[in-house]
């Protein structure tokens, strides 16, 4: 018998997590002195208020929804995949090169060639970590840990030794040409109409992370591969028995996943920085986790969780503009998060699963 | 009949002193399932006392609680006439219970010392604990035969060694009474013979040891005195050189009723599956099949029977391609590969076997999944479940769903119910539908019935039958007898990975069955 | 290179190494007992972090020692309530107390400071003295031991001391005492020590603590070190000090030297930055990545195998 009804685990018991994670973060606000209640005041306009804090708060979003769902495939395959952080950075790379080597006539051809390139990097990053936990039991959680590191090197070397422009002193790639410039979000919705603030970092991106939710939708409960996915991730046993062969079902879950996570980068690189620098990742890998995590690896939660952290984020940002509370208050909230919905979620459920056997018990 | 000649087992009488472990009136349920029942028996001191039943008769659980690790519902312990309760292992070793167990408690990559001393040590540094342990050790070692290297590490001991280690721990904590659970599984004919010197050399000390196990020879060879259990219940307690492994083997299987299956008589036709000198090696490098062969012919029923664990769920498991095996596999004069990308579900599916397996919770069913996507599974690539090359049709498994639970009587017939939510037999029932429907040459089903209720018994008997009288081949494997006798047309009898022999539901009986099962060859009718 | 160099170059490793083996450390304590822990790199910024706070605050180095302590054994537990009590997946208690360490101390630093998240320079009292051991000055001047003893070997601060004595410490706790038994059995088979009467709770949370402690310690050095905390001054020396227990085996003996190559590759890349070695020239990047290649190559298992603790990982559930 199912101890509770869906709607309770796929809803009730994140949304406690969430509570308790706010309201912990709230203590710790009122610790340093400050008024929780006009922290979140000051979160929701800013990020939520206007057009342009949308703007702002769409485009953390798209990030999040992007290396949440390469979170999830993985999770669906029962892999920790803590290496979007590389695999995103690998995936700017492919991005980069795509778009300073190769003169585009049209963004949508950049874009097009873009996609391609930072997928294949993304997913060249994840296939040796997944090529060793399948072959030779390595730990991929450590595995991928270590290329995180590696990728930061890597892309360090290179924008230092290879893509910087000869005279410049930052850090960085030369700026792309601007045909590979994608439109703005706020841009195409006042062309069709909408009246949106220009000049935030949203953009076409978007679609293209809400077109990907779905193909991961349509993958995972769809197809055979999907299907596959997730039996193996449920039971490696029975998915021998129904004849799946668990080394290619774990590199074709992290190559999905690796590709997924470097289309982040089309979102940073290509839409907002329009060059490759050092810190284009900025912790969203990380952040991927938090948002699988909350959004119970469903491609449709994700979305829903990368949009409360992109809130997180954006507010964070106009905390840090407009009060005294620092930014740094997004990542005790973001830990506070992963540590109610990851490792105590069991500390959550067993009391709502208990209250519901007793309601069901009594009536 | 002929008796056959046995060793007497020739241990000392009864006395009057305090009986070793006394048991009155325990019992012990888990939720409906009553694995112990009204236990009442007694062990005399330095005597060995076998307990012997088939799978699930409860000897286990009565063991685990003679060891602390479960609490009985009802009923007390006496220890040397003392009434002791055994809350936990520790008071158990207390009382001088020590217990060797199926599955070695040992730390693999520490030396046989460290093992012996864990939790036993004297103080907090070891030196001092070691020094009088490698000193009681060759005591012991020497004394009881148990010639174990104190600085070997337990990885690098072969099987038979390793539970020497376990038994010297317990005699090592002072242990009167030593328990072992099925001690010969793993060990080869040597190994189990000199097992028994040990234990012999034990009792002729004083000790009490309490023998768990299936194999009537080794009740016969060793012990004084044995008790059987049956179903949750003591059947009976008599004095080995009083009785014979007949008897014995009676008492076990007992008399059941026979669920009678309306079952007209085989025509067989020509040899679908032909096996010859399978042998599956255990992921220890131990071997469990040692080198089975048989034919099975179309429209006829081969009931593989014995006690779980003499090699039945590997045959099942190098034929439905889950394990590697070496030897030979032949299906409808076609040679299947044993190893190798060809070995697998899938390749044997395409080859048209069918499993329906032993576990259906642990391989045949996802548990979390819907009953609909449990249908699919392990067909998932099959074309008529594809809506084109990149999609499936969800649509079309779910109404083959509905229609299945129709023709099947799966209750309740929703197909996005996971399965979980459904009761064992209609879990049993989708994985029986789902194997059978494919129409396959040959159909492997293990333990049909485990878990299932009477009426999904009937039911599942009455699709098996039918499937042979469409004029398929079927490999039954089952711990029941019953169910083997009244459904195979020939039965063969598996016992320490080989066939014991083979013999004709007709003619033959539980107890010239049981004997086979436990491990007697000789005459099957 | 000439010899002052090659002893400021060994100076320097034992300096940056000190803090990864005592992170190492503690990874081995909590990993050998079963417990996962990628948490070290949290643990040791909020001790960084509170040591140096009321260091600054109370004027007392120590007082700033016991605090950086209690910080990183708050993490400790919090991580061992997760995994061994709610049998919570460790690695994801890991990630989270990373991220939780990283937001507070910056959030508390900025709040009690105001200096953008670093705290203030701790002087004199509120930081470890260099311990000049004895004779060092006097000898000071003997060629080739001279400087060797005045330079390498003193003048470091005592929790570069007490790091050192702490490997031969552990290797003795491990393996010459009762704990240490139990605390390996633990990590391998806990089922072992379960039917033996004794508490594998006990054990794992005993070992989570010596881990936080450990943690504490590493975090103190850092924040003494630098005389400031900094906004994620750890800078991944936690992730290194996992990569080091794995190469290392998990033994302290070889985690010392695991430690000591990896400080001073660490030397390299500050000192020396590009390699060049005439035929090509290794980049400062490719030295830094180092220590995480050696890692990868080591769980790849060509270079012998690197087997965990056979129960790392596991929530110990009683097989029933």
């Amino acid at each position: 018998m199912d101890k509770m009804p869906r709607w309770a685990d796929v809803f009730l018991v994140p949304l406690i997590s969430l509570t308790i994670a706010f309201l912990i973060s709230g203590m710790v606000i009122l610790g340093i002195g400050q008024n929780p209640v006009e922290a979140m005041r000051v979160m929701v306009t800013g990020a939520l208020g206007s057009s342009y804090g949308w703007g702002y708060t769409l485009y953390y979003a798209t990030n999040f929804m992007f290396t949440g769902l390469a979170v999830s495939v993985a999770f669906h395959a029962s892999l920790f995949n803590i290496g979007c952080e590389g695999q995103a950075t690998l995936g700017g790379l492919g991005v980069a090169l795509v778009c300073l080597l190769i003169p585009w006539p049209h963004w949508s051809m950049a874009l097009a060639a873009a996609m391609v390139a930072s997928i294949a990097f993304g997913a060249a990053w994840a296939a040796i970590p997944a090529w060793l936990q399948a072959k030779r039991g390595s730990h991929i959680v450590i595995t991928t840990i270590m290329f995180n590191f590696i990728a930061a090197a890597l892309l360090n070397y290179i924008l230092v030794n290879v893509l910087r422009p000869v005279g410049s002193m930052d850090p960085a790639s030369a700026r792309f040409p601007a045909t590979t410039n994608l439109p703005e979000l706020g841009a195409m919705l006042n062309a069709v109409g909408i009246p949106f603030a220009k000049g935030t970092p949203a953009n076409i991106s978007l679609l293209i992370a809400l077109v990907c939710a779905v193909a991961v939708w349509v993958l995972l409960w769809h197809t055979k591969v999907g299907y596959e996915i997730r039996s193996f991730g449920k039971s490696q046993k029975a998915a021998q028995y129904a004849g799946i062969n668990p080394v290619r079902i774990t590199m074709v879950a992290m190559l999905i996943s690796g590709g997924l996570a470097g289309m982040m980068a089309i979102n940073t690189v290509q839409g907002e920085a329009n060059r490759l620098l050092l810190n284009s990742v900025e912790g969203a890998g990380f952040i991927g986790i938090a948002v699988a995590l909350m959004g119970r690896n469903h491609p449709f939660g994700v979305v829903l969780a990368s949009l409360l952290f992109g809130f997180l984020y954006q507010g964070g940002a106009e905390l840090a503009l407009w009060t005294k509370i620092p930014r740094e208050l997004i990542t005790v909230i973001q830990g506070l998060v992963i540590l109610f919905t990851g490792a105590l979620d069991y500390m959550v459920r067993k009391p709502v699963e208990a209250m519901f056997v007793r309601f069901r018990g009594a009536r | 009949m002929n008796k056959p000649a046995l060793q007497g087992a020739g241990g000392r009488q009864a006395t009057a002193a305090p009986f070793a472990i006394e048991l009155r009136g325990i019992s012990k349920a888990f939720g409906p399932v009553q694995a112990n029942r009204d236990i009442n028996f007694a062990v005399p001191m330095g005597t060995i006392h076998g307990i012997i039943g088939e799978n699930g008769a409860g000897k286990s659980t009565l063991m685990s609680i003679l060891y602390g690790f479960y609490k009985a519902d009802a009923g007390q312990i006496f220890i040397n006439g003392k009434q002791t309760a055994i809350p936990d292992s520790q008071s158990a070793i207390r009382a001088g219970i020590g217990m060797v167990f199926q599955h070695f408690k040992l730390v693999q990559n520490f030396t046989v010392l460290e093992n012996v001393i864990l939790g036993a040590e004297d103080g907090a540094l070891l030196a001092t604990s070691l020094t009088k342990a490698r000193k009681v050790l060759m005591n012991l070692s020497s004394e009881y035969e148990l010639d174990v290297h104190p600085d070997a590490l337990v990885e690098d001991l072969s099987v038979g060694h390793q539970q020497r280690v376990e038994i010297l721990k317990a005699l090592y904590r002072q242990a009167d009474i030593l328990i072992l659970d099925e001690p010969t599984g793993v060990l080869t004919p040597e190994e189990a013979d000199h097992l028994f010197r040990i234990l012999r050399g034990l009792r002729d000390q004083g000790k009490t040891i309490m023998l768990i196990t299936h194999k009537l020879r080794e009740i016969m060879e060793t012990t004084d005195n044995v008790s059987v259990m049956r179903r949750g219940t003591m059947v009976g307690t008599v004095k080995t050189a009083e009785t014979d492994p007949a008897a014995l083997a009676e008492l076990m299987v007992g008399r059941k009723v026979l669920l009678e299956v309306a079952k007209g008589p085989a025509t067989p036709g020509k040899v679908v599956l032909s096996v010859h000198d399978l042998r599956v090696r255990d992921e220890h490098g131990v071997e469990r099949l040692k080198g089975v062969s048989f034919d099975i012919r179309a429209g006829e029923i081969l009931g593989i029977a014995g006690v779980a664990g003499n090699g039945q769920s590997q045959l099942l498991e190098a034929l439905g391609g889950i394990a590697r095996a070496t030897g030979q596999i032949t299906l409808n004069g076609v040679e299947l590969p044993l190893s190798g990308s060809g070995a697998n579900g899938r390749a044997r599916r395409a080859a048209g076997i069918a499993h329906v397996p032993e576990d259906r919770q642990a391989l045949g069913l996802i548990m979390d999944f819907p009953a609909w996507e449990n249908v699919a599974f392990g067909y998932h690539t099959s074309p008529e479940y594809q809506k084109n090359a990149l999609i499936l049709d969800n649509a079309a498994i779910k109404a083959e769903t509905v229609a299945k639970m129709e023709r099947y009587d799966v209750r309740p017939p929703i197909p996005g119910l996971s399965a979980k939510s459904f009761s064992g037999g209609n879990q049993q029932k989708i994985v029986v539908a789902r194997e059978i429907d494919r129409n396959p040459d040959l159909l492997l089903i293990g333990q049909p019935t485990r878990g299932v209720d009477i009426g999904a018994i009937e039911f599942i008997h009455k699709q098996i039958v039918a499937l042979r009288d469409a004029g398929k081949a079927i490999l039954l494997v089952s711990v029941e007898l019953d169910e083997i006798m009244s459904l195979s047309d020939r039965i063969a009898v598996m016992f320490d990975g080989h066939i014991m022999g083979t013999a004709d539901p007709k003619t033959t009986d539980e107890r010239a069955l049981g004997l086979l099962m436990a491990g007697i060859a000789g005459e099957a009718a | 290179m000439d010899f002052p160099t090659v002893i400021q170059m060994l100076d320097s490793t034992v300096r940056l190494a000190t803090p990864l083996l005592l992170a190492c450390l503690a990874g081995l304590f909590s990993e050998r007992a079963g417990i996962f822990d990628i948490g070290l790199e949290g643990k040791m910024l909020v001790s960084a972090f509170a040591s140096a706070a009321f260091a600054v605050m109370s004027g007392s180095v120590w007082i700033g020692l016991a605090a950086g302590i209690a910080a990183s054994v708050l993490l400790a537990v919090i991580h061992g309530v997760a995994s061994i009590t709610f049998r919570g997946n460790q690695l994801i208690s890991g990630v989270a107390l990373n991220f939780l360490a990283s937001g507070l101390t910056v959030l508390l630093s900025q709040s009690w400071f105001g200096l953008g998240g670093r705290t203030p320079s701790m002087e004199g009292a509120a930081r470890f003295d260099e311990i000049t051991l004895p004779y060092a000055n006097a000898l000071k001047d003997v060629p080739v031991f001279g400087p060797i003893y005045h330079d390498l070997i003193s003048g470091h601060t005592i929790l570069v001391y007490v790091a050192l004595a702490l490997v031969p410490l552990t290797a003795w706790v491990l393996y010459s005492t009762r704990f240490g038994l139990r605390l390996r059995a633990v990590g391998e088979n806990p089922a072992a020590v379960d039917t033996a009467g004794v508490s594998v709770v006990a054990i794992r949370y005993a070992a989570v603590l010596i881990a936080g402690v450990l943690c504490g310690l590493a975090g103190a050095y850092l924040a003494s070190l630098a005389a400031q905390f900094g906004r994620e001054m750890t800078a991944g020396r936690g992730y290194i000090a996992l990569a080091a227990l794995i190469f290392a085996k998990w033994r302290p003996w070889y985690a010392l030297m695991a430690c000591l190559l990896f400080g001073f590759l660490d030397a390299v890349a500050i000192r020396f930055q590009n390699i060049d070695l005439g035929v090509f020239v290794i980049p400062v990047q490719f030295t830094q990545a180092l220590p995480y290649i050696i890692t990868v190559v080591i769980l790849a298992g060509f270079v012998g195998k690197a087997i965990p603790p056979r129960a790392g990982g596991e929530p110990y559930v009683k097989e029933r």
